[in-house]
């Protein structure tokens, strides 16, 4: 039990390195699943293709396998960065196919209709996409693209083995220090709750004002 | 052509704006590769040395141990996560409210812990070797997620053949064993197979713990320095294997939910994929 009291600040730190490290990841996968949902839903046939190609590899590829290669190999590709950039791109990059296929079946909800009204009324596409599209695809991908988000925090986790801060990472010191391990593991527990359940309470006060009532 | 929302079919002008639009992505990637493969040969990744040990036996055999070691494990939490996976979701399903809270505390629980707190947990707390600390990481996770698959599928048969199988007098048992259940295994199965490619992938966490499975076999040889270090040839020859394993299995659950779709059986059920863990109530799953 004491094993919090007497180390909050270790506690804090990872608690810290893995909020920073869910939300840059998270900018960063938004970023990119969307623009890679804009390349699947294109026109143009090989955007298409590289979208499909980003989510099928990225959706099979096993996290722990592209941190090692991020994390371990980017290095001796030439790219000297500090570890926590790494980690970020490694897990932005992973969560962004499932943002992206997300986004995707969020516009595969609009009904054909609605943009079809749209162009009859004379709207460009920019308008169609931005002012009919957009706004109602945004409001049923408000669930999934939560748990996708809630999925990215759990799997920062894998980030502390790569030697980059963050909570779990939080047990070595601790066992060296000699502290029970199932306690110093409680607080770890404790703390992964404390993120996903403020995750999952942000999309769901999101969805209660934006989502479609159903 | 598949009609969306988006845009209309294109006219001659606009296809032959796209068909540049296209032409000029495309220059993009092969740019992109282009410069890839530069920094690669830049920074000799393709010296002989590096690609030596793959050509030592000894080192092959590795590797092969190692894929087993992964295969191993997957099989092994697979089917655990399966079984668990249906033990939890008779437990959301029962009619004692005690057993229900119980199970519904557990899946929800483990969904929401990190996979790998759990296996570390085993690992150091309950000072379990390597493999069994994976195995029972995979399975309390994969079986949680499991269990809310199986309950979808099951409460995905229509209302009329619960009620129709009560009206002939069969007890809840019967009604599951013989007419949810069995209908409910055919809209499910897509979303299991998908559940299952997840686990596939956990399987190299185990190299965190130093379980020695395929990753661990790469890191061994990457890290030998009379081959300089080889990383990247080693991710050059692990990736394509690891993820072909995945989108096999992946391509497996599409062509199962293909199939499904067109059967006249299964034509209305649809059972959403897992998702990767979840608290809000809001989402597509039931």
């Amino acid at each position: 039990m004491d094993v919090l009291t007497e180390n909050w600040s270790l506690y804090g730190d990872g608690l810290l390195g893995t909020v920073e490290l869910t939300g840059y990841a998270s900018l960063l996968a938004l970023g990119l699943g969307i623009l890679m949902a804009a390349f699947r839903v294109a026109p143009v046939g090989s955007l298409r293709v590289i979208g499909a190609t980003w989510v099928n590899v990225l959706r099979n590829t096993p996290l722990t396998l592209l941190f090692f290669a991020v994390l371990l190999g980017m290095p001796r590709f030439g790219v000297q960065l500090p570890f926590t950039t790494f980690a970020v791109l490694a897990l932005g990059c992973y969560t962004s196919a499932f943002i992206c296929e997300a986004v995707r079946s969020g516009i595969n909800t609009v009904p054909v209709g609605q943009g079809e009204a749209a162009r009859s009324l004379g709207m460009t596409f920019e308008q169609t996409l931005g002012t009919v599209v957009l706004p109602q695809a945004f409001r049923s991908v408000i669930p999934p693209i939560g748990s996708t988000l809630i999925a990215l925090a759990k799997n920062s986790a894998i980030a502390g083995s790569f030697s980059v801060t963050e909570l779990l990472g939080v047990y070595r010191p601790l066992n060296e220090l000699g502290y029970s391990i199932i306690w110093s593991f409680v607080w770890i527990a404790a703390g992964y709750l404390i993120v996903t359940l403020t995750i999952s309470l942000i999309f769901n006060l999101l969805e209660k004002y934006w989502g479609v009532a159903r | 052509m598949t009609t969306t929302a988006l845009y209309d079919i294109p006219g001659p002008r606009t296809r032959r704006r796209h068909l540049a639009y296209g032409l000029a992505s495309t220059a993009a990637i092969i740019g992109l590769v282009a410069w890839i493969v530069y920094r690669l040969v830049d920074t000799d990744q393709f010296e002989a040395v590096k690609w030596r040990p793959f050509q030592y036996e000894g080192i092959q055999e590795l590797l092969l141990e190692g894929l087993g070691n992964t295969l191993k494990a997957f099989a092994i939490a697979a089917g655990l996560a399966l079984a668990l996976g249906a033990v939890l979701a008779t437990g959301r399903l029962s009619d004692f409210r005690v057993v229900r809270w119980v199970s519904t505390l557990v899946v929800e629980f483990f969904r929401a812990m990190p996979v790998l707190v759990m296996i570390f947990f085993v690992f150091v707390a309950l000072e379990v070797k390597p493999l069994p600390a994976l195995v029972a990481g995979l399975t309390l996770y994969n079986g949680s997620v499991l269990a809310e698959v199986f309950r979808a599928g099951v409460n995905s048969v229509e209302r009329g053949q619960r009620e129709a199988a009560y009206s002939l007098g069969m007890r809840k048992t019967q009604v599951m064993t013989y007419i949810l259940v069995p209908q409910g295994v055919r809209a499910m199965l897509p979303a299991v197979i998908s559940q299952l490619v997840v686990t596939l992938k956990d399987t190299s966490l185990g190299f965190l713990i130093t379980y020695e499975e395929f990753l661990h076999a790469g890191k061994l040889i990457a890290s030998n320095l009379d081959y300089d270090l080889p990383f990247i040839p080693v991710v050059l020859v692990i990736s394509p294997i690891y993820i072909g394993m995945c989108m096999l299995l992946s391509w497996f659950a599409n062509w199962v939910a293909k199939r499904q779709r067109r059967s006249v059986k299964t034509e209305a059920v649809e059972v959403a994929r897992p998702e990767p863990g979840t608290l809000l109530p809001g989402g597509p799953q039931p």
